[in-house]
């Protein structure tokens, strides 16, 4: 493990796969980002969980209702600049009442360099509701673990559809080297 | 008029029609527009989800039935612009190669439902390629229906990663219409699994 990769481990990050594998989640679905970084090398190396890069968030969405036509749990990982990409495929959830769950990671709300992330960071949560997605939030690394387990079980024991957002803060400062 | 420019001459109905009955136990996925019209037309059966919308969705969201149900043949049946808006998920695929996997794009070249304006596949752009560069193990065009068999039998054999391309015309036909409600069409196929409908 790299310095760079040993920066970026969270107590956190471990408590949302240990929930996804408990919960018999089978597919994990994903656009990268560094604050799913874990989770993403964990399923990797889970014989018993496909993990499936995809090359635009909104196949994700419909990678993930397949899964569960075919009878398996799936979640989809994404930052949040690649919700407004999925916005059309939400009716798929949405038509067909598919159990949905979905974890983000925000950028453009904390301490943010990059002001390109911004706009979209702003119009996440509203980008969900729109569609008729149930938006939870976790702020703090303690509260993690509960917010996203209060999700699966919305999502796979009642069959919404939900996401759990990420707050920029629990991932920290990127180090931009500019001040 | 305008004459609309042809780039094959198969019929979609005879040749939808054709391949599915030689695939009896395939978990269909079909693409909205003529392409669920055409599997509709040729049999109902609780294994075939209908797309109405969410267009681009049908191979990703086969992807994600291929690998919950490895020992079913899933078979995808979309058009050229389904497809194309979907292209991103010939990659996605590519990169898992589930060996139970067809798509079967019925390729006019053109947007039937909105009026036959011209597709990318009618303007230099090869799916065929486009899925052999994305790593299919199998991937072929088709120009009438000597190759429905070879088709089916890479759906009943699941042991390779397929694509075809069919090349059908540009007509309109009668729209038979499938059922709109996405839930009881997810809750009948999940029950064909043996999974309850939630």
């Amino acid at each position: 493990m790299d310095a760079k990769e040993q920066t970026l481990q969270h107590a956190w990050k471990d408590e949302i796969f240990d929930i996804l594998k408990q919960g018999d989640v089978k597919q994990i679905v994903y656009v990268p980002d560094a604050g799913h970084s874990q989770v993403i090398k964990k399923a990797w190396a889970d014989e018993a969980i496909t993990a499936i890069p995809v090359t635009t968030e909104e196949d994700g969405v419909a990678v993930v209702c397949g899964a569960w036509l075919g009878g398996q749990r799936a979640v989809l990982l994404m930052q949040s600049s690649g919700v407004g990409n999925c916005v059309n495929m939400f009716s798929l959830i949405k038509n067909c009442n598919f159990p949905f769950l979905c974890i983000v990671t925000m950028r453009g709300e904390w301490a943010e360099f990059n002001q390109w992330q911004t706009p979209m960071g702003r119009a996440t949560q509203t980008s969900f509701e729109m569609m008729g997605i149930n938006v939870l939030r976790a702020d703090t690394p303690e509260s993690v673990a509960d917010v996203v387990s209060a999700g699966f079980d919305a999502a796979f024991v009642g069959g919404d559809a939900v996401a759990v957002l990420l707050s920029q803060s629990l991932i920290g400062r990127k180090k931009w080297d500019v001040k | 008029m305008e004459k609309t420019y042809q780039h094959g001459s198969i019929n979609r109905r005879h040749f939808v029609k054709e391949l599915i009955l030689e695939c009896p136990e395939a978990l269909i996925i079909s693409g909205l527009g003529s392409p669920s019209y055409d599997v509709f037309d040729a049999q109902d059966r609780p294994s075939n989800f209908y797309l109405w919308g969410a267009m681009g969705a049908a191979a990703a969201m086969a992807l994600g039935v291929a690998i919950a149900q490895p020992e079913k043949s899933v078979l995808v049946i979309t058009g050229d612009g389904e497809q194309l808006m979907g292209l991103g998920s010939l990659a996605a695929i590519g990169a898992q190669k589930p060996k139970n996997l067809t798509i079967v794009v019925l390729d006019n070249g053109h947007y039937a439902e909105t009026g036959m304006q011209r597709s990318h596949t009618s303007l230099g752009i090869d799916l065929v390629a486009v899925a052999k560069a994305c790593n299919f193990d199998w991937s072929i065009a088709v120009n009438d229906h000597s190759k429905i068999k070879d088709i089916a039998t890479q759906v009943n054999t699941r042991v390779a990663c397929s694509f075809a391309n069919v090349l059908i015309d540009a007509n309109d036909y009668p729209k038979a219409l499938p059922p709109r409600d996405g839930a009881f069409i997810k809750n009948r196929f999940r029950e064909h699994l043996g999974f309850d409908p939630f």
